[in-house]
């Protein structure tokens, strides 16, 4: 099989809060015949602040990864785990079509952006793409039978569908097809694109209870044993706020958030250990004990 | 009630700069409410996302720039989406926030407070830093306990660094800030 390449953008979040997506991730695609080669002295692409305050303070911050991209060789495309980074530096590519716009960004670099600029996908999109549902199938060891997992996209993996050019933006599959291939069952859920309160979490707290209350409320409803997600903030605030959100609202939910890539894992033989499953706020050993007896 | 007169108010050079800095065409809006309805947090704004469209229509720049929706959008991206004529909401909601920060409105500081300490972080690091910046965060606005019922679980799996990852060339990312002021900051 030939060796997929990939010049790769972990995300600072990958550092610290969601460890275990950075680490499932560089697992699984070794394991799957894809190479990340890391970013050069990669800095943040600027997160959901960075645009709030300026479009070209935004771009430069994004633009400065895609240009040291660019010297990696042999890579087709630049991949990371995190939506926001995605949508990030998707955006600055996009807006960096425009000459104005490039001109404009470029007063702000240290190296100017010179030319094309390689193509942005999630580690997501190039899974489903570039390995194949097919290969996935074919890889899995430890089928994650028994297991009911409600799909969550989180909001912006696939909108807006101009820039972001993957899957459906009203009803995506890729997360829901990833399951049903490792073996899992997948638990009707129709939010899956529904805002979690994105980074509200520190400043107003009152809607990320309230948003993420309503996703896990829902899952719970519709028996899912756990929920799956491709992003890291979307994680934070159903994993480690779920106990605010459960003071919040008066509920009590014991559902394990995991990240998608750590599922393929396990179904690939990985150890939970190797996929991090320790770091995750709530627990979910008792799932997995129960999963395989 | 409260009531605008549209002809008195009407701030013709604000809807140009809204209509230059987004790229996008307010007179497109028909007001069919397709962006409210999908918007998540329409519960937490005073005023609507489609009705804050058509206060840009009407040249109202108090009554947008001063509202709090526009520090509460969450940029879902929904409206945009979902808008029948394709006009960007987001990129509109997320301009007047630039010309809200520019012109001196702050009416959710702590939200201002939280992307302040995220760049401060960035601008110092290269990288953010998820402890430091919550530390700037607790500075500014004194609120000590905010999420510090989260810490002890962070902190025991190994998720809260005590130090920051800094990028090597650090002065790389310094100075797009620093550019940044130079060049376009009013």
């Amino acid at each position: 099989m030939t060796t997929l390449r990939y010049a790769y953008y972990p995300g600072c979040s990958g550092l610290g809060t969601s460890k275990e997506y950075d680490m499932s991730t560089r697992a699984v695609c070794e394991a799957l015949g894809m190479e990340l080669i890391d970013i050069t002295d990669w800095s943040c692409c600027g997160s959901s602040p960075a645009h709030t305050v300026d479009d070209r303070l935004a771009g430069a911050l994004s633009a400065r990864n895609l240009v040291q991209a660019g010297d990696i060789e042999g890579v087709d495309a630049i991949i990371t785990p995190c939506p926001s980074c995605l949508a990030n530096l998707k955006t600055a590519r996009h807006r960096l079509q425009k000459p104005e716009f490039r001109a404009e960004v470029n007063k702000l670099l240290e190296r100017p952006v010179h030319g094309d600029i390689l193509p942005v996908k999630s580690v997501l999109q190039a899974i489903v793409e570039d390995v194949g549902m097919e290969e996935l199938r074919y890889r899995v060891r430890t089928p994650l039978k028994g297991m009911s997992i409600a799909p969550y996209y989180g909001c912006i993996m696939n909108r807006p569908p101009k820039i972001m050019e993957f899957d459906s933006h009203e009803n995506p599959m890729a997360l829901d097809n990833i399951l049903e291939a490792l073996g899992a069952t997948v638990a009707p859920f129709n939010l899956k694109v529904e805002c979690c309160g994105a980074s509200f979490g520190v400043a107003r707290r009152d809607i990320v209870e309230r948003l993420s209350g309503k996703l896990l409320n829902l899952a719970a409803e519709n028996n899912a044993q756990a929920m799956v997600t491709a992003c890291p903030l979307c994680q934070m605030n159903l994993d480690a706020r779920q106990n605010q959100i459960n003071v919040a609202n008066s509920t009590n939910h014991v559902m394990p958030i995991f990240y998608f890539t750590q599922l393929i894992g396990l179904a690939l033989g990985f150890s939970q250990s190797q996929m991090g499953l320790e770091k995750l706020v709530v627990s979910p050993r008792e799932l997995l004990a129960g999963a395989a007896g | 009630m409260h009531v605008i007169n549209l002809s008195k108010t009407r701030d013709q050079e604000f809807i140009s700069r809204v209509e230059q800095e987004s790229g996008q065409n307010l007179s497109l809006c028909y007001q069919c409410g397709n962006c409210t309805a999908g918007c998540p947090v329409t519960f937490v704004y005073d005023i609507p996302v489609h009705q804050i469209v058509r206060l840009c229509q009407a040249g109202q720049k108090d009554a947008v720039l001063g509202c709090h929706s526009l520090w509460l959008c969450a940029s879902c991206q929904s409206c945009t989406t979902r808008c029948p004529n394709s006009i960007d909401v987001a990129h509109i909601m997320d301009t007047l926030r630039h010309m809200a920060r520019r012109d001196g409105y702050a009416t959710e500081y702590g939200v201002k407070s939280f992307t302040d300490s995220f760049l401060e972080s960035v601008e110092r690091h290269g990288r953010a830093f998820e402890l430091g910046l919550m530390m700037l965060y607790t500075m500014k606005t004194g609120k000590f306990w905010t999420d510090v019922d989260l810490a002890p679980a962070m902190l025991a799996k190994g998720k809260l660094g005590f130090k920051p990852h800094p990028v090597q060339n650090k002065e790389a990312i310094s100075k797009i800030f620093k550019r940044f002021r130079e060049e376009f900051a009013q």
